[in-house]
């Protein structure tokens, strides 16, 4: 029986936004995942250190207050240099400041080393079922 | 007749023992001669112990109930290794602090083949091996395992605190080895989680069981009760006596001890540490509530010219540079000029010492303006520092020295103690609170409260 994938959770940067990662969290544990919540202003560095402590198999990163992009400057180097290269990563919330446009802000993100930018007012129940599931499955984590 | 208990420290340089009438909680004698651990153990103590009976006068001293704590033979020596520096590595690193042991090798990540070589050669009392979350991540701590079950008959001692998922592997590696393994729980077992007691009890007990038989320092059980610790633990719980008080007996509260010795400077806090501000987030890892941190001898480990760099703005007494190569060469302080080099040494050890062991703040901004914030232990509120050890309470000059402890505000993110009350360990009595709290804790509080002076 595989294991269940352990799953981290956080606002990053800055952000002092605290919901949203605390409904993330609720939501992925009810799924039944082992979740590392790790609250508010989580340091792209401190996801890093915990995703190898806890060989955790994904990221779900929070960021409400607009500046992500800015937060998360040089952090695909980072995580490759740990050794994460094959992590798993979403992240969701306001990305920017100002009028999303998923044509404009998707791949600004996915240059920044995420499988999966959502906007706002995602549904994460639906993000769990179709997509987080979808995608452990595939790299054989569920 | 009198209560009278023997508390004996087998140090580097000097076995000293304190003989205390628990009845009158007093000191009624002390000894010190140097060591005699290379050839016989017993015969500095023995002499040692003529010394009390001297003093003393005729009773029963009752040697085959004395404790002892040691750091002779070079002390309790160990090597961690863990995962990610600022997690597992410096969980283990303050589990082997917080035992009394003297750190000689902390690795992160997996051991490489130079570093497994440097081990070897460093001749470990033991290994302290942690990584991963308990559930977490196995390969680090797998891969050392195997790289550690290699090396040769220098490794004998190791500690598995780490990745509990990781055990039944380890185990099998190790099986038909020679080496003494031991398996307790985590240092880290999760995020944001720091359980250093199994650990420490672990080590403590392969001290008191193989350690002491090693360094023929166990042969004084012949004469006294037992060896239960090293030295830095009995001051270590000296500390945490004094704070915490005990049975209805009220301790001083938070606490700071800086014990200044020979080759290293010891600093203990028996404190929470918490921000001063609600508003400030916490980050890196927990520390404990009794955290001991080491700082080797400035006048030893530093080059001349780093300590120039030191000492420049603060009043160098003349022929500085020659006077501590003498201190390299092993002269002790004995002129005016050479014993206020020592103190100049002293001062700004203490302020190093305490320096890298008080917490620090960050200032970061984000768009809601300033935001604070901390790594490791805000020692900002601690009302008492003690200070003990040769070059404090010999010194002449304690309070001066002492206060170089204090919070600067020219570095305000550096977490030192603002207006704490300065005490001193005139007795150089704190060991024997330390090894005596381990049997009569009462007794131990009564005689700490009554020797430490206020300076």
């Amino acid at each position: 029986m595989k294991k269940v994938p352990t799953i981290i959770t956080g606002t990053v940067g800055m952000d002092a936004h605290v919901i949203g990662t605390k409904v993330i969290s609720r939501a992925l544990k009810d799924a039944g995942f082992n979740v590392v919540a790790l609250g508010m202003q989580v340091s792209p560095e401190e996801f890093i250190s915990v995703a190898q402590e806890t060989n955790a198999d994904a990221i779900l990163m929070t960021s409400l207050y607009g500046m992500a992009e800015l937060d998360l400057r040089e952090f695909n180097e980072k995580r490759m240099e740990a050794g994460l290269g094959d992590m798993l990563l979403y992240i969701g919330g306001n990305l920017v400041i100002g009028r999303y446009d998923p044509g404009e802000v998707e791949p600004r993100f996915k240059k920044l080393g995420f499988d999966r930018v959502y906007p706002p007012e995602t549904d994460i129940v639906e993000v769990i079922e179709s997509d987080l599931k979808e995608d452990l499955k595939a790299r054989g984590k569920m | 007749m009198d209560d009278i208990r023997l508390l004996i420290d087998f140090g580097s340089t000097f076995t000293k023992v304190v003989a205390v009438d628990l009845d009158k909680e007093e000191v009624v004698a002390a000894a010190r001669v140097p060591s005699t651990v290379e050839s016989d153990i017993t015969v500095g103590l023995g002499e040692a112990l003529r010394k009390i009976e001297e003093s003393a006068g005729p009773g029963d001293l009752k040697e085959n109930e004395a404790l002892a704590c040691s750091s002779a033979a070079g002390g309790l020596r160990m090597v961690c290794a863990g995962f990610v520096p600022e997690l597992t590595s410096k969980a283990a690193n303050l589990a082997a602090l917080g035992a009394g042991a003297k750190v000689i090798g902390c690795y992160s990540y997996k051991l490489t083949q130079p570093e497994i070589q440097e081990i070897e050669a460093v001749a470990p009392d033991i290994v302290l091996l942690s990584g991963g979350t308990d559930g977490g991540d196995e390969e680090v701590i797998v891969h050392n395992a195997a790289m550690l079950s290699r090396t040769g008959r220098t490794v004998t001692n190791i500690i598995i605190a780490g990745n509990k998922a990781a055990y039944d592997e380890i185990r099998a590696i190790f099986k038909d080895n020679s080496k003494n393994m031991l398996y307790t729980k985590n240092v880290m077992p999760e995020i944001g989680v720091l359980d250093v007691a199994p650990c420490n009890r672990e080590i403590r007990e392969l001290f008191m069981r193989n350690i002491i038989e090693a360094k023929g320092i166990a042969r004084a059980k012949a004469v006294i009760k037992d060896v239960i610790m090293p030295t830095p633990a009995a001051v270590l719980e000296a500390a945490k006596l004094i704070a915490d008080g005990c049975d209805g007996a009220q301790g001083f509260g938070e606490l700071i001890v800086i014990d200044v010795g020979g080759a290293t400077t010891d600093v203990h806090s028996i404190a929470h540490g918490k921000p001063a501000r609600a508003d400030t987030i916490m980050a890196g890892l927990p520390e404990p509530y009794e955290k001991r941190t080491v700082e080797g001898d400035l006048g030893l480990k530093y080059n001349l010219d780093r300590l120039q760099e030191m000492v420049k703005g603060r009043e160098a007494p003349s022929g500085f540079n020659a006077i501590v190569r003498g201190f390299h060469e092993g002269k002790l302080p004995r002129t005016e000029d050479e014993k206020a080099c020592h103190r100049l040494l002293s001062c700004l050890t203490v302020e190093v010492a305490m320096s890298r062991h008080a917490g620090r703040i960050e200032v970061v901004y984000g768009p809601a303006g300033e935001k604070l914030v901390q790594y490791g232990k805000d020692l900002t509120g601690v009302k008492t520092v003690i200070g003990t050890g040769g070059p404090i309470i010999f010194s002449g000059s304690c309070r001066e020295i002492m206060e170089h402890a204090l919070f600067r505000e020219e570095n305000p993110f550096n977490l030192k103690p603002k207006n704490p009350r300065f005490y001193v360990d005139e007795q150089y009595i704190l060991y024997a609170v330390g090894l005596l709290s381990q049997v009569k804790p009462r007794k131990a509080l009564s005689l700490a409260m009554k020797y430490l002076k206020p300076i």
